[in-house]
C-alpha cells in the first residue's frame, strides 16, 4: 500500500507541476459551470432544484477529459524509457498500475469535489434531494473510474500519447453511446444485452437516484477489465524495449 | 552476494539474443560485460535485474531464485539501465526522494541518505535544478545516485560511461571503483579501456554466446598462446644472432619483427629467457639494446573472438 502511495504521489505531483491538473480542473469546471448556469437547458431554464443539468454536461466533460489525463501514464513511460527504471525498482506490476490509476482518481475526485458550491448555491434556491445528489456523484466518479481504466490500458500499449488518447476515446465512444444506437434497432434479448453494455444506460438510472447492484457491478467490471489488461499488456514488455 | 546465471537464453521471435549463457559472479567482483552491439549484453541485464523473463534457465543471486523471490532479489539490486532513463520534468532531489521512497528506505533516513547520495556524487550544485536542464554527465551523475541511493550489494550498469568526455568518464570511473569496493558489480561497455581500468574480470559474449571469460591477462595469454619478448640487438650478424636465439633452451621460436633494425620476436617456454638472452649477449660481445614484453591489445583479443 505504501509504495502504491509513493508512486501516485509521484503522478499526483508530476500533474500539478505540469499544470496538466490546473488546466484540466479550469476547463472542466468551465464548461460544466457554463453550461449548468447560464446556457443550454441551465438550471434557470428547467427552474428546478436540481443538479440533473450538471451531471448531465460533467457526463459528456469527463469522456473527452479522462482520456487526456490518463494517456501519457504509461506511453510516456515506456517512450522515454523510464518504465524500466520504474519497474526494476522494488515493485510489483500491479502496483505501479495501481499507483498510476489512484492519481488519476485523486485528480478526478478533486474536480468534482470542486463543484460541491453548485450544490450548495442550489440548496439554499430549491429543496434539493440529497439522495438523488449523492447517487449523481457517485455515478459520475464510478464513469469516471471505468474510463480511466480504459485508458490506463490504452496507454500501457503504445509509445504515442495521441495513439493512446485517441484508442481511449475510440473504445469509450462504444460504451457512450454506439451500444445503445446499436441496442436501438434490435429487439429480443440480444438487443437488452447490448443496452446493458452501455453506460449511458446504467448512468441515467444512478443518475436520478435509483441505487442498483447491477450498476455497481456493471461499472466494477468494467474497472477490473481496463485494469487487468493493463496489467497484461505491460507483463509483455518486449514490445518497446 | 553473488550471481549465477545458469542456462539463460532469451528468443525474440526465432532469433537468439541471450543462447544458454552461464556465468558465476563471486561477492565483491567487479565483471566486465563486452561485447559488439546487438550481443546480448544488455537483455542479460534485463533479466538479471527482472525487467524481462528469461525464456529458460534461471537467475541465482545470494542463493535466491529470480522466479521465487524477485521483490526481495530487487531489493538488492541498483541498475543503471542503457541510456539512463531519468523522469526528465522532475528536479534532482525530488527524484531522488522518490527513488529513495520506492526502494524502501525508512521515512526518518531518506532525506539524509539522499543528502549523502549528492555529496558523493557531486550534484550539489545541481539539485534544485530540473533534470533536463543538466549536461549529459551530471544526469549520469543522477542515474548512478538513483542506482546505489538504497546501498544495494549488487550494482548492474549498462554502458555507464557511453557519451561522456574524457573528463567525465574519467570521474564516473573513479565514481564507480570508489562505490563499487565492497560491492558485486556487472558492467557492460564497448570500450575497452575501460575494462581493464574498472573491472577485476572480463566476459565476452557474441551472437548471445560466451565466447572468453578471464582476467586481462589470462585472455592475452590465451590469445597469444605463449608470451613473447621483443628483443633489438645490434652488432652482429643478423643470422647469426637468428640462430643463436633459436638454440636457446627456453625459446620456442623466434620471428624477425624488423630485419633492417635487428628486431625479433622471441616466443618463450619460460621466465629464464630473459636471462638467457643477455648471457648469450655477453658471451658473444652483441649489444641488446631492447627487450620489452609484447601484448596483443585487448582490441586484438576483441576482434578476434567477435568477428567473423
Amino acid at each position: 500500500m505504501n509504495t502504491i502511495w509513493i508512486i501516485a504521489k509521484r503522478e499526483l505531483n508530476s500533474y500539478f507541476d505540469s499544470l496538466i491538473a490546473i488546466i484540466m480542473i479550469v476547463l472542466f469546471l468551465g464548461f460544466s459551470g457554463f453550461f449548468t448556469w447560464i446556457s443550454g437547458s441551465d438550471i434557470f431554464l428547467i427552474s428546478q432544484a436540481t443538479l440533473r443539468p450538471f451531471f448531465g454536461i460533467a457526463y459528456w466533460t469527463l469522456f473527452f477529459f479522462i482520456p487526456a489525463l490518463t494517456m501519457r501514464t504509461f506511453a510516456e513511460e515506456n517512450r522515454s524509457g523510464t518504465i524500466e527504471m520504474l519497474l526494476t525498482k522494488p515493485v510489483t506490476d500491479r502496483q505501479v498500475i495501481l499507483g498510476k490509476y489512484l492519481a488519476i482518481m485523486i485528480l478526478i475526485t478533486i474536480a468534482l469535489a470542486l463543484t460541491l458550491p453548485y450544490v450548495i448555491t442550489i440548496s439554499k434556491i430549491g429543496n434539493l434531494d440529497a439522495g438523488g445528489t449523492a447517487c449523481g456523484y457517485l455515478a459520475l466518479l464510478l464513469i469516471s473510474a471505468a474510463y480511466a481504466s480504459i485508458g490506463l490500458f490504452t496507454s500501457s500499449i503504445t509509445t504515442n500519447q495521441i495513439v493512446a488518447f485517441l484508442s481511449a476515446l475510440f473504445i469509450g465512444l462504444f460504451f457512450h453511446i454506439i451500444f445503445q444506437i446499436i441496442a436501438g434497432g434490435m429487439k429480443g434479448f440480444l438487443g437488452q444485452v447490448i443496452n446493458s453494455l452501455s453506460t449511458t444506460v446504467h448512468f441515467e438510472s444512478l443518475s436520478r437516484g435509483v441505487l442498483d447492484s447491477k450498476d455497481i457491478i456493471y461499472f466494477g467490471s468494467i474497472i477490473f477489465m481496463g485494469l487487468f489488461l493493463t496489467e497484461v499488456s505491460l507483463s509483455k514488455r518486449n514490445a518497446f524495449n | 552476494m553473488d550471481i549465477v546465471i545458469e542456462n539463460l537464453t532469451k528468443r525474440y521471435g526465432v532469433q537468439k539474443a541471450v543462447d544458454n549463457i552461464s556465468l558465476k559472479v563471486a561477492t565483491g567482483e567487479i565483471l566486465g560485460f563486452l561485447g559488439p552491439n546487438g550481443a546480448g549484453k544488455t537483455t542479460t541485464m534485463k533479466i538479471i535485474t527482472n525487467f524481462i523473463a528469461a525464456d529458460e534457465g534461471d537467475v541465482y543471486i545470494g542463493g535466491k531464485s529470480l522466479k521465487s523471490d524477485p521483490l526481495e532479489i530487487k531489493r538488492h539490486i541498483g541498475y543503471l539501465p542503457e541510456n539512463n532513463p531519468l523522469y526528465q520534468e522532475m528536479p534532482v532531489v525530488d527524484y531522488l526522494l522518490f527513488c529513495a521512497r520506492i526502494n524502501g528506505i525508512e521515512k526518518p533516513k531518506v532525506e539524509s541518505r539522499v543528502a549523502e547520495m549528492i555529496r558523493i556524487t557531486g550534484l550539489n550544485s545541481e539539485k534544485h535544478k530540473k533534470i533536463s536542464e543538466l549536461s549529459k554527465g551530471y544526469r549520469q551523475r543522477v542515474g548512478l545516485a538513483q542506482a546505489m541511493i538504497h546501498d544495494p550489494e549488487i550494482l548492474i550498469l549498462d554502458e555507464p560511461t557511453s557519451g561522456l568526455d574524457p573528463n567525465q568518464i574519467a570521474e564516473i570511473r573513479k565514481l564507480i571503483r570508489e562505490l563499487g569496493r565492497e560491492k558485486t558489480v556487472i558492467l557492460s561497455t564497448h570500450i575497452l579501456p575501460e575494462v581493464e581500468a574498472t573491472c577485476d574480470r572480463i566476459f565476452i559474449i557474441n551472437k548471445g554466446k560466451l565466447v572468453a571469460d578471464g582476467t586481462a591477462e589470462s585472455l592475452r595469454k590465451k590469445a597469444q598462446g605463449s608470451d613473447i619478448l621483443r628483443v633489438r640487438i645490434e652488432d652482429g650478424d643478423i643470422n647469426q644472432i637468428f640462430k643463436g636465439l633459436q638454440s636457446l633452451s627456453a625459446v620456442s621460436m623466434v620471428d624477425f619483427a624488423d630485419r633492417q633494425k635487428n628486431r625479433f620476436d622471441v616466443h618463450c617456454k619460460s621466465e629464464e629467457v630473459k636471462r638467457e638472452i643477455f648471457r648469450l649477449c655477453v658471451t658473444r660481445n652483441w649489444v641488446l639494446t631492447e627487450m620489452t614484453p609484447f601484448e596483443t591489445s585487448l582490441e586484438d583479443i576483441f576482434r578476434e573472438l567477435t568477428m567473423n
